[in-house]
């Protein structure tokens, strides 16, 4: 049996559910924002996989969109986890059930 | 993708990263979470490896394993007092649920649709075309993903900055 491109797409599949679970049920925003990384990948992994399986004209335009998607994806765990510092410094916790500032 | 030398790699990496992945979800010490997650972004950087991406496998290695976890992790060490548990809110059985049915979904879509595959093997190497083709057609986007990282990293650094650093000039 040959590994082929549905395998890549359900390994793709149980990491961006794993990745989902992490962000919306984790109580510590570092753990949140694994989840989040958890995420990327899972997308990166299929981009990569239907670049290689599928037919197209341009097929190594998968590849060019990963490395957008990793270069996004440093930008955006830089200036989360900057603001994570900030949040604990302001509040003394990263806890994201108590940062309740804007609640009602 | 015929031979069981790449059969096998590709359940030996698929069951790293998955396994190590839902780890993350269950282990309760925050410090071992990021180790495990590490683990699981070398382990889609071997699956990268068996799709012949040799350059966004080693973007891979450097980028994630490397540097995104090594910033993880101070995040970790810069909060002390913030708990190292790694537990659930209360939403938990909820959002399990929704998970489970979004990645079950995604699951069952990928193995139902008639995708249409190529007949071609893997790439040679993908390093120059990919280095040709940011340059010529997707210049732009690159051009604008230069200039997020340089506003993300002056972000960061104006965020973190300690206060009464201009009083002290």
């Amino acid at each position: 049996m040959s590994v082929g491109l549905e395998h890549y797409l359900v390994v793709g599949a149980v990491l961006f559910a794993t990745g989902l679970y992490l962000t919306l049920a984790k109580r510590n925003f570092v753990g949140v924002l694994m989840g989040i990384e958890l995420m990327f990948n899972a997308a990166n992994l299929t981009f990569v996989s239907f670049s290689r399986f599928v037919e197209s004209a341009a097929p190594l335009s998968g590849h060019v969109f990963v490395v957008f998607v990793i270069t996004v994806a440093a930008a955006e765990a830089a200036i989360a986890l900057a603001l994570a510092v900030l949040v604990y410094r302001t509040h003394g916790t990263i806890d994201v059930d108590r940062i309740n500032l804007l609640k009602w | 993708m015929d031979d069981a030398g790449a059969i096998a790699a590709f359940w030996i990496l698929a069951s790293l990263t998955v396994g190590s992945a839902l780890m993350v979800v269950v282990v309760r010490n925050l410090i071992h979470a990021v180790v495990l997650l590490i683990l699981s972004f070398l382990g889609v950087a071997g699956l990268y490896v068996t799709l012949s991406a040799d350059f966004v496998a080693v973007a891979q290695v450097l980028i994630y394993a490397g540097a995104i976890s090594v910033l993880i992790l101070f995040a970790i060490m810069l909060t002390p007092q913030a708990g190292r548990d790694n537990a659930e809110t209360l939403l938990r059985l909820p959002m399990l649920l929704l998970a489970v049915v979004v990645g079950f979904t995604i699951g069952l879509v990928s193995l139902e649709t008639d995708w249409s595959i190529a007949d071609r093997g893997g790439f040679e190497e993908t390093a120059s075309a990919i280095g040709e083709a940011l340059l010529s057609k997707y210049v732009l986007p690159f051009e604008m993903a230069s200039v997020l990282l340089l506003v993300s990293m002056i972000g960061a650094i104006v965020l973190v900055r300690s206060e009464g650093f201009s009083e002290e000039e």
